[in-house]
């Protein structure tokens, strides 16, 4: 005879739980560093074939454009900054790079998004790393002690707190949603002036890579859980009045809609955002040609 | 007809052992089958639980090769014919005998739910309600108290979270009873403190683990945790609901509707 809980430990779970964990933590990861390095480069993130007029590719990682170093290869011209050339107060910046001024926005986002949370308190704090497995001891029970909001993790073991501790800052999310609605509206503006070069209305493949960002985008910020929330899930009768509810309720079912696919449409607009960067930065550094209809 | 292995948790809440086991399956039977008929030729005294045999009444939750499942809705021709299934009590309650768990707990969970509560008038009315407004609260009354979600919460599970957090079934019931329309009751604060529902970190094993299919994380507890962030954490709705909520009801219901009532 055996003590109980020597017996029923979470080592009895035998298939491949660790996968999807460690699924997860590679692609967070790669995201990360690829967005860290594309973020400091400051250049090549903008293609128009040497042509000033209306019209270009412009990376989304770099949209909106608050300043623009125009000494830098593979840059908008000037009429695309938003406040100008790059000012001296800001010359510490790494690669004089417009990024890190914006992207604070889509990263707050995606950070305290519902679906990455479940992901990175899985694949990063390990508790629980799968159900039915056990908080993973050691090293990472610190770290996840943290991530898992317990203040005192170094002094007094490895408390859970949930999200009520230092994780209560998650409750921000709705404020990062605002800011991730307004980002579609810009990238959409983008993606029409994909459609154009030198003012020439035309097409080419960025046309589509940059057209398909802001649409993938979009089902992924409106199917939002504080969205759904808002715009109708914060009512508890959908037939109470004449009409008012009504469309509450037509725009909860949408956006409940999308919900249920918030998952997959997290990681395509994730890997699509990383992709369309690329894409944009081959074509600026002549490494690849893109194929259009201006002929260039 | 395959002789196959198993290993069943023998023992009280303090010690047992996995006792091994051979047994015949023929085609169709669950694991639930399998325990009955260990029971009837080698083991008279395994003590186990069941009533429907359908997954409709919840009693036989188990956990299967480490896994929190009903006994009767899981059937043998998922496992390769070699495997050995290790058959253990839900981890999260005390153990009776064997492979039966004292559940109790959650029921106190259930108590401390602020009951149904309409309005006065309404009962004597009669609750008329629309199909859409039936539709969401619906869903969580599938719900057949197997208990799964409570053992497979990590909250409960490993993280002796028993004190603070009433658990994922107890969230759905929460949630059931803050969208009825015809409810008057406001547990807001109380799915804050009493029912904790910050210890959730949204990580969604309940919702895997539901054998009637409840979105459990997205459909209560996320709309939950929603409601908690409009009361006690956004500056802005907290203004917005001193300037217009009515003072009957401080629900955070209203506030897209009132904002638009004003010029209505
Ligand atoms: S989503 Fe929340 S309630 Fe459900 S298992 Fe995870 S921590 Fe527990
Ligand atoms: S919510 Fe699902 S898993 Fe939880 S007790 Fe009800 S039926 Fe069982
Ligand atoms: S819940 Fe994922 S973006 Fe809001
Ligand atoms: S015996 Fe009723 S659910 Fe399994």
């Amino acid at each position: 005879m055996l003590l109980k809980k020597n017996l029923l430990t979470d080592k009895l779970r035998e298939d491949k739980w660790w996968i999807s964990p460690m699924l997860v933590l590679f692609g967070l990861l790669s995201f990360v560093i690829y967005s860290t390095w594309a973020a400091w480069q400051g250049e090549h993130f903008w293609w128009s074939g040497g042509n000033e007029g209306f019209g270009g590719y412009l990376s989304p990682f770099y949209s909106p454009t608050v300043y623009i170093d125009p000494t830098k290869p593979g840059v908008p011209p000037m009429y695309h900054s938003l406040l100008g050339s790059w000012p001296e107060w800001l010359s510490w910046l790494p690669g004089q790079s417009p990024a890190w001024l914006i992207l604070i926005f889509p990263l707050s986002f995606r950070f305290t998004c519902y679906y990455y949370r479940k992901a990175y308190y899985r694949a990063f704090s390990l508790n629980p790393p799968a159900c039915a497995v056990q908080p993973i001891q050691g090293i990472p029970s610190k770290v996840s002690a943290i991530t898992n909001g317990n203040i005192n993790a170094f002094n007094s073991g490895n408390k859970y707190d949930g999200e009520r501790g230092l994780l209560i800052f998650q409750n921000i999310h709705r404020y990062a949603m605002y800011f991730a609605v307004i980002f579609i509206f810009i990238l959409s503006y983008d993606a029409f002036l994909a459609f154009f070069n030198d003012g020439r209305l035309g097409f080419g493949v960025g046309t589509f890579v940059l057209t398909l960002n802001p649409i993938l985008l979009g089902c992924y910020t409106f199917g939002c859980h504080s969205i759904r929330h808002l715009v109708g899930g914060d009512l508890d009768c959908y037939s109470c009045s004449l009409y008012k509810d009504k469309v509450n309720h037509s725009s909860w079912k949408i956006v409940s809609f999308l919900n249920r696919r918030h998952q997959t449409f997290a990681w395509l607009s994730l890997v699509w955002v990383g992709l369309s960067d690329v894409y944009v930065r081959l074509v600026s550094m002549g490494i690849i040609n893109d194929i259009n209809t201006w002929g260039l | 007809m395959s002789l196959r292995n198993f290993k069943i948790y023998r023992g009280d809440d303090e010690r047992g052992e996995l006792v091994s086991y051979q047994c015949e399956v023929s085609e169709g039977m669950v694991v639930l089958d399998v325990i009955h008929r260990i029971q009837a030729d080698q083991a008279n005294d395994l003590a186990c639980r069941w009533n429907c045999k359908a997954g409709k009444c919840g009693s036989c939750s188990i956990e299967i090769n480490g896994k929190p499942r009903l006994g009767c809705m899981t059937r043998m021709n998922e496992f390769e014919e070699d495997q050995t299934l290790t058959i253990t009590p839900l981890k999260s309650f005390p153990v009776i005998r064997d492979i039966v768990t004292d559940v109790s707990w959650n029921y106190k969970q259930n108590e401390e739910i602020t009951p149904f509560s309409p309005s006065e008038e309404d009962k004597k009315k009669g609750f008329v309600m629309m199909q859409k407004d039936v539709e969401r609260v619906q869903e969580f009354r599938k719900c057949i108290e197997c208990n799964l979600c409570q053992n497979m919460c990590h909250v409960i599970r490993d993280n002796e979270g028993k004190e603070n957090f009433s658990g994922p079934r107890y969230m759905a019931r929460l949630a059931s009873l803050e969208m009825h329309p015809m409810d008057r009751a406001d547990r807001i604060g109380d799915i804050k403190d009493k029912h904790g529902s910050g210890m959730c970190n949204i990580t969604r094993c309940c919702t895997e683990v539901c054998p009637e299919g409840i979105q459990i994380t997205d459909d209560a507890i996320i709309p939950l945790k929603e409601r908690v962030v409009d009361r006690y954490y956004d500056p802005v709705m907290m203004l917005f609901r001193k300037i217009f909520s009515k003072k009957e009801r401080d629900k955070t219901k209203s506030k897209v509707s009132s904002f638009l009532k004003m010029f209505f």
